[in-house]
């Protein structure tokens, strides 16, 4: 019996990590719930017992059922019928072994027939479902819609449309246009109130829609007629009971070919809108996006888990020279530098989603009662590090697995650049990870500004004052000295008062900081457990090389000289 | 009334991926050093519980095991699954059961259960792999059984047709209500495990786990009485205690031989006459046919 979650002990450290609980008491309404649910926990420990118990469900479901249907799934992928989707054979059998398990509304509270589970253990499903087929974990990852719906609609929309969740319905969100991918402030769908219908009317088109013919669907859509910008864009929801959509095509991709990518035509589609209007792009898809972001970062873990997997197995088994190839210095440094760089991943995903549990968890009490003064802040605390960490976990984790889907290819030689192993298919779906949800470029525009405002700098020098065993105090001793470094760094380039200069440089800062950042965060884990003390090691000496080496290039480049790259 | 299915299963020691330790120097296996799992064919027996539940409302699934106290780990797993309730029969007086004993024991159970219409139970356990406690059970029972099962095709309250996979081909048989049926591979795999009610059910004990408690939710039985699994000993079966266990057990292992193939016992033989017969003789010799 495969099981996904069981043979990965690191994902049990994780989800029992000692912030764990706090999320649960928060998530939990202090245990207040065991009265009126028979399923809900007891206390801290029944309920890390229950995620430990459903993830044991959802990782024998991944090793079980939808590992081995990604190669069918890959082959068949989604087929356009009568202007709807079918998915592949595979993918519907994922599906109905999730919804039969009874796992989806995973974070929806028990009264919309949720499982009520905090953001830990959803990413930890994400990363389980991705390892196993990561197209497929897109389906699973839009319920992702079900929590926009819950913190900002309506109780009447509420009521309708979530307890459809655990029931099996599937979603979408139809944010992209041919004329806005990057920029959303562009979107065109038109969404007009009908009097006389006494409802809202979606005309327009989609495109690169995952999951497009969803049951239910989030559409941005521009209610403010004459209007250019976000401020006149809404946030809908779509029923596919209506019948108002046509999918045109599925297109053809590269991979992930298990999730159904649409284009949509609205035709006088009926909408039901969330929250108010003109809030759509900068509140609520902000939110929904953020949350997307933490869903790219587990399927990158997922993902770069597989590709290290199948390398390890092969370079095991295949033997050259009289000798298996993971013997050869070349091979198994390859292989452990995979290995220390998914540690490094896996600590961010989870400290990430840790951050968006404590914050999401004080705004639901919030609804309760009022906060203390001191709730308030940690709500902030939080909130203000989930911002910080999320573009630097989507930038770190999906450029890290497309490097570790490469070398693991690399070691399999030209038996995996063949269609008889599952590496190439890991290959293919990993190349999407730096694009969509925002692409890497967008994750630097985000996260430069945390290296302006001194956001990164404070986070590593609080850090620097958690106390360590002794024996690790000469790695924080290398990461204070990395703090400092990347300190001077940004204040020379300040300096220069050259926008552009800082902008030319500021994906080379923001990696320069993620490296300090995830060295701290594996110092962290290597403190909590002996386990991680060795990728603490490499990584921090591999990060303190990396960065020396771009204070050398940046100290070598003048503001004039960046006109030598223009194009 | 409720149409009642009892499920009989059993946890066995995991014996599909034995290791060098399976089995110890005296020939006997090594329980400890295998995982304790449901039996597989019981799991497909379970589903075909549960799937005519799916279909019958008003029925209800019951697991019956016997075994000593971990055995109640299978209970949950079924209650996981969709199962309503399980019992234990669980008695150091039925230590040593062979298929008699253990089938008289179980018919005992199901009686006590009655008024029943189904008996479903895997075809046979994966340690023992005799496949002769569901058709001895339900001889014991009176009714009448149906084995080798891999779907069925129809029910009602009175009548069961079943589709039977045999050997070289398959069978379509129909019989009356009560009937035993045992379950065999090819039928549907079981469902998986269900999140809520998992987490419903993780807390139902028995009373002797219960004992062994660390944590004490003592209100939580108090509250949920559906959590308490019941464990009936040869006492409350009101058995005849010369039917139980090794005295009511006629099977005796005379030798265990651990037998290891290796590539080096292998022989080639060309297809003429004269080599056949050769080897004809030795298998006769060594009393392996004949």
């Amino acid at each position: 019996m495969e099981n996904f979650y069981t043979d990965n002990p690191h994902l049990k450290f994780h989800l029992t990590h000692p912030l764990m609980a706090r999320i649960v008491k928060l998530k939990e309404s202090d245990y207040s719930q065991k009265d009126k649910y028979d399923f809900a926990p007891l206390d801290y420990e029944d309920a890390i017992d229950s995620y430990d118990k459903i993830m044991e469900i959802l990782g024998e479901i991944s090793g079980e059922i939808i590992a081995p249907n990604a190669e069918s799934v890959d082959k068949d992928g989604a087929q356009l019928v009568n202007n709807q989707v079918k998915y592949a054979p595979g993918t519907q059998r994922n599906h109905d072994a999730l919804v039969k398990a009874g796992l989806i509304g995973f974070t929806l509270p028990r009264e919309y027939d949720g499982l009520n589970m905090p953001h830990v253990p959803y990413v930890m499903s994400g990363e389980i479902v991705s390892r196993a087929d990561a197209g497929f974990a897109n389906i699973w990852g839009l319920q992702d819609c079900a929590e926009t719906i819950l913190e900002f609609a309506s109780d009447e929309l509420k009521a309708e449309f979530l307890p459809r969740f655990n029931k099996g319905a599937t979603a979408a969100m139809d944010l992209t246009e041919p004329d806005a991918g990057s920029d959303l402030q562009a979107v065109q769908l038109k969404a007009t109130y009908d009097t006389r219908l006494h409802c809202w009317l979606l005309d327009g088109v989609k495109r690169f829609i995952t999951n497009g013919d969803a049951d239910i669907s989030l559409v941005l859509a521009r209610s403010e007629e004459g209007t250019t910008d976000a401020r006149g864009l809404s946030l809908f929801v779509y029923d596919r009971k209506d019948n108002a959509v046509t999918v045109r095509r599925i297109e053809n991709k590269l991979g992930i070919k298990g999730s159904p990518t649409c284009e949509l035509v609205f035709r006088r589609a009926p909408a039901k809108l969330i929250g108010d209007t003109k809030l759509g792009l900068i509140k609520y898809v902000m939110s929904l996006m953020n949350s997307a972001r933490l869903g790219v970062g587990s399927q990158s873990v997922g993902l770069a888990e597989a590709a290290y997997r199948e390398a390890c197995k092969y370079a095991t088994e295949r033997e050259q020279f009289g000798k298996a190839i993971i013997k050869y210095p070349a091979v198994y440094e390859m292989l452990t530098n995979m290995k220390v760089k998914i540690d490094g991943m896996r600590s961010l995903l989870y400290e990430t989603a840790r951050y968006v549990d404590l914050y999401k968890g004080y705004n639901f009490v919030s609804r309760e009662r009022k906060l203390e003064a001191d709730e308030r802040q940690e709500s902030k605390h939080y909130q203000k590090l989930a911002d910080m960490f999320t573009p630097l976990l989507k930038l770190y984790s999906s450029e890290g697995c497309n490097q570790i889907a490469y070398d693991a290819i690399q070691i399999f030689g030209g038996t995996g650049y063949m269609k008889d192993f599952p590496i190439e298919r890991i290959y293919r779906d990993a190349r999407i990870t730096t694009i969509y949800e925002g692409t890497s470029q967008l994750q630097v525009v985000a996260a430069i500004r945390y290296v302006g405002n001194g956001g990164y700098l404070s986070v590593m020098r609080d850090r620097s004052l958690l106390p360590v065993k002794r024996e690790l105090e000469y790695l924080k001793g290398s990461l204070e000295k990395m703090t400092e470094q990347f300190a001077r760094t940004v204040e020379k380039i300040n300096e220069y008062g050259d926008n552009e200069y800082f902008e030319f440089h500021a994906r080379r800062l923001v990696e320069m900081a993620a490296n300090i950042l995830i060295g701290y965060l594996l110092l962290y884990d290597a403190n909590r457990s002996d386990e991680y003390a060795l990728s603490a090691d490499i990584y921090i000496r591999k990060g303190r090389a990396e960065n020396v080496a771009t204070v050398s290039f940046i100290n070598n480049c003048h503001p004039k000289e960046v006109n030598d790259y223009k194009h | 009334m409720r149409f009642r299915i009892i499920v009989l299963a059993k946890q066995v020691p995991d014996t599909r991926n034995v290791g060098k330790d399976a089995m110890k120097a005296d020939g006997t296996v090594n329980r400890a050093a295998l995982p304790a799992i449901f039996n597989p064919e019981d799991l497909h027996a379970l589903e075909q519980a549960l799937s005519i539940k799916d279909k019958l409302p008003y029925a209800e699934v019951i697991l019956l095991t016997m075994g000593p106290t971990r055995a109640a780990e299978i209970i949950r797993e079924a209650m996981y699954r969709g199962a309503d309730q399980g019992f234990l029969i669980t008695d150091r007086k039925f230590a040593g059961s062979d298929t008699l004993a253990t089938s008289y024991a179980l018919s005992l159970a199901v009686r006590k259960l009655a008024p029943y219409h189904l008996v479903i139970s895997g075809r046979q356990a994966i340690d023992g792999d005799t496949a002769q406690v569901g058709p001895q059970t339900a001889e014991k029972l009176g009714i009448p059984q149906i084995t080798y099962a891999e779907e069925i095709r129809s029910l009602d309250a009175k009548k069961i047709i079943v589709k039977r996979r045999l050997e070289r081909g398959v069978e379509v048989v129909n019989s009356t209500l009560p009937a035993l049926i045992t379950v065999h591979s090819s039928a549907a795999p079981c469902r998986q495990r269900i999140g809520k009610r998992l987490m419903k059910f993780k807390h139902a004990r028995t009373v002797t786990e219960l004992q062994n408690e660390t944590k004490d939710y003592t209100e939580l039985y108090t509250e949920r009485p559906y959590l308490l699994i019941e464990e009936w000993s040869a006492e409350d079966l009101k058995a005849d205690a010369v039917s139980l266990g090794l005295s009511g057990s006629p099977t005796k292992v005379k030798k265990i031989e651990n037998v290891v193939f290796q590539l080096k016992e292998s022989k080639s033989l060309s297809n003429s006459d004269k080599d056949i017969e050769k080897l004809m003789q030795t298998l006769i010799g060594s009393h392996i046919i004949g």
